[in-house]
């Protein structure tokens, strides 16, 4: 019978003594191992690569614990007023919200034109190449550059994040589309409905609420992104007053006072975003 | 799907649109966002970087010392998530339902983790440097607490994905904790953390520039550096540069995620 093959003992790997390798020729093994090194060696190389200009440990130490102590038993505010810090707070959500939004929309026909049952091949490639072109740059850049044509402002923040947005989303949204069942496709191609009837009737019932916890997931992001281009590009919020607390009054009450509004904040959106997740993508999904 | 469900559907859609609407109107009214005011800006802002966004001979003088910032900036991230790895594997192990030692170790270790991830990056870079300083160490310390909040999640759950009947044999067998997590967990949940470490450096490299901004280390400091001197040139190579690394990177995790996972 062919059952009982004979193992050809050339291809048995042997150690020096005489135990038979079990790990020899595991590609996966060795691309982990490999991996793992070059990171640690990387890691080390990178303290002698740091610069450590004005770099006291004690001192840092010492005073980070003070710091820490202080901004989160003492919070208060002295800059501005508790409705103020609730505004503040709405604009940096109103931004979130503004990109994400904008940032679905706009994924949605470009994912469409990216998902490879939906669309050309060269168009789909055209659309990734793009978007991971996008996705490359920083958010911040983004933001700063749009600032210049713009201004500083609401404007050239949510334009700045509406890009990254729309790449994460692009991503996520065309996948969806690509796991869609291939026979809904075929059966509604058969009966003779155009592209747009396709995409209505067809892919849009059986995905919506993907797309839907996606987005979600994306604001989530978007609301911590929207925090830091308030501080580091000036786009208002939170983040703005976060970095004016901490970069020109030193208020450290105050900076403790911001952290804990922003904690709440995501917080309360990681626990929805959770039960999305455990809802409607039980296995977990990468990124 | 009977008709009146379909109708139930078809107002339940038409609801969550008006919301929709509702809330993109107030968070314009409150973010003073001008629509037809920033789609005129889009040409414009394009117009803009084809225009004034080029790289010159003059600005390329200029690219050892770049290159120098961007490397100190990739390393800051690579050590930065290695080392939260590190951290964000014992605590994993400590919040995992599997293998956690007890039930407070375990909600320590899960409030650790929710704390470092919810604050968000900007906020721990403003914190460090006030008392750490301009320097490479505030910003990987920026980096590492917020990556190990972000991997711990992500680690717990490829430690509660992992094939509980090999821990049930082990145990079976009287392998203490430690063989236990050694020979089973870790072997089964290695390929995915690792996947996870190199995503997180992908994004960390990202993330590195906006904390460099505004910590004034590496290569986001040489960006903000000459985008307030107008040097627009400069502008356009540093990012240039930005956008190579990380796409390298990506390459370079795509492949090999595709041999390990």
């Amino acid at each position: 019978m062919e059952m009982v093959k004979e193992l050809n003992p050339a291809l048995i790997k042997r150690k020096r003594n005489g135990q038979i390798n079990i790990k020899s020729g595991n590609k996966i093994d060795a691309v982990v191992k490999w991996t793992i090194w070059i990171l640690t060696f990387l890691t080390v190389l990178a303290f002698f690569v740091f610069d450590y200009t004005g770099f006291q440990i004690e001192r840092a130490i010492t005073e980070t614990i003070h710091n820490i102590r202080v901004m989160f038993l003492e919070p208060g505010l002295s800059h501005f007023s508790w409705s103020e810090a609730v505004y503040q707070v709405g604009v940096t959500l109103g931004l979130g919200i503004l990109a994400t939004i904008f940032g679905a929309i706009i994924a949605f026909f470009l994912s469409l034109m990216a998902a490879e049952n939906l669309s050309k091949s060269w168009l789909s490639n055209t659309v990734r190449i793009v978007v991971a072109f996008i996705r490359a740059v920083p958010t911040v850049l983004w933001v700063l550059i749009f600032a210049i044509a713009a201004g500083l402002g609401s404007e050239a923040a949510v334009l700045g994040m509406l890009f990254h947005s729309v790449a994460y989303l692009v991503k996520a949204f065309s996948e969806s589309f690509e796991e869609v069942n291939p026979g809904i496709i075929e059966a509604l191609r058969a009966t003779g409905s155009s592209w747009w009837h396709i995409v209505v009737n067809g892919v849009l019932p059986s995905t919506f609420t993907y797309l839907l916890s996606w987005t979600f997931l994306r604001f989530e992001i978007n609301f911590s992104v929207a925090v830091a281009m308030g501080a580091a590009a000036g786009a208002g919020g939170i983040g703005f007053e976060l970095f004016m607390a901490s970069g020109f009054y030193f208020d450290l009450r105050e900076v403790g006072f911001i952290t804990y509004a922003i904690l709440v904040v995501a917080i309360v959106l990681e626990i929805i975003s959770t039960r999305l997740k455990e809802r409607y993508f039980p296995s977990s999904i990468n990124s | 799907m009977n008709a009146k469900q379909m109708r139930k559907n078809k107002w339940q859609t038409t609801i969550f649109f008006i919301l929709i609407i509702i809330v993109t109107y107030l968070s314009t009214a409150i973010t003073k966002f001008n629509f037809i005011d920033s789609i005129a800006t889009i040409p414009a802002a394009f117009s803009w970087i084809f225009s004034n966004l080029l790289i010159t001979e003059e600005s390329l003088e200029k690219l050892p010392q770049i290159l120098e910032k961007l490397g100190e900036t990739i390393f800051m991230s690579i050590a930065a998530t290695t080392l939260a790895a590190v951290v964000s594997l014992f605590l994993a192990i400590m919040g995992s339902k599997t293998t956690k030692v007890n039930q407070t170790f375990s909600v320590i270790a899960r409030f650790i983790a929710s704390f470092s991830r919810n604050i968000p990056v900007v906020a721990w870079s403003l914190i460090l440097l006030i008392s750490f300083g301009q320097n490479s160490i505030t910003g990987f310390l920026a980096l590492f607490v917020a990556t190990v909040g972000f991997l711990t999640r992500a680690f717990i759950e490829s430690v509660d994905e992992a094939n509980q009947s090999s821990v049930e044999a082990l145990t079976a067998t009287g392998a203490t904790y430690f063989h236990m997590i050694s020979k089973a967990v870790i072997p089964q949940s290695l390929p995915q953390m690792l996947s996870w470490i190199l995503f997180m450096i992908e994004t960390n490299i990202r993330s590195a520039t906006l904390v460099g901004i505004l910590t004034g280390t590496g290569i986001g400091y040489m960006f903000d550096l000459y985008y307030k001197n107008m040097n627009y040139n400069l502008v356009a190579l540093i990012t240039f540069t930005i956008i190579i690394a990380v796409i390298a990177i990506e390459l370079i995790s795509n492949r090999i995620r595709r041999v390990i996972l």
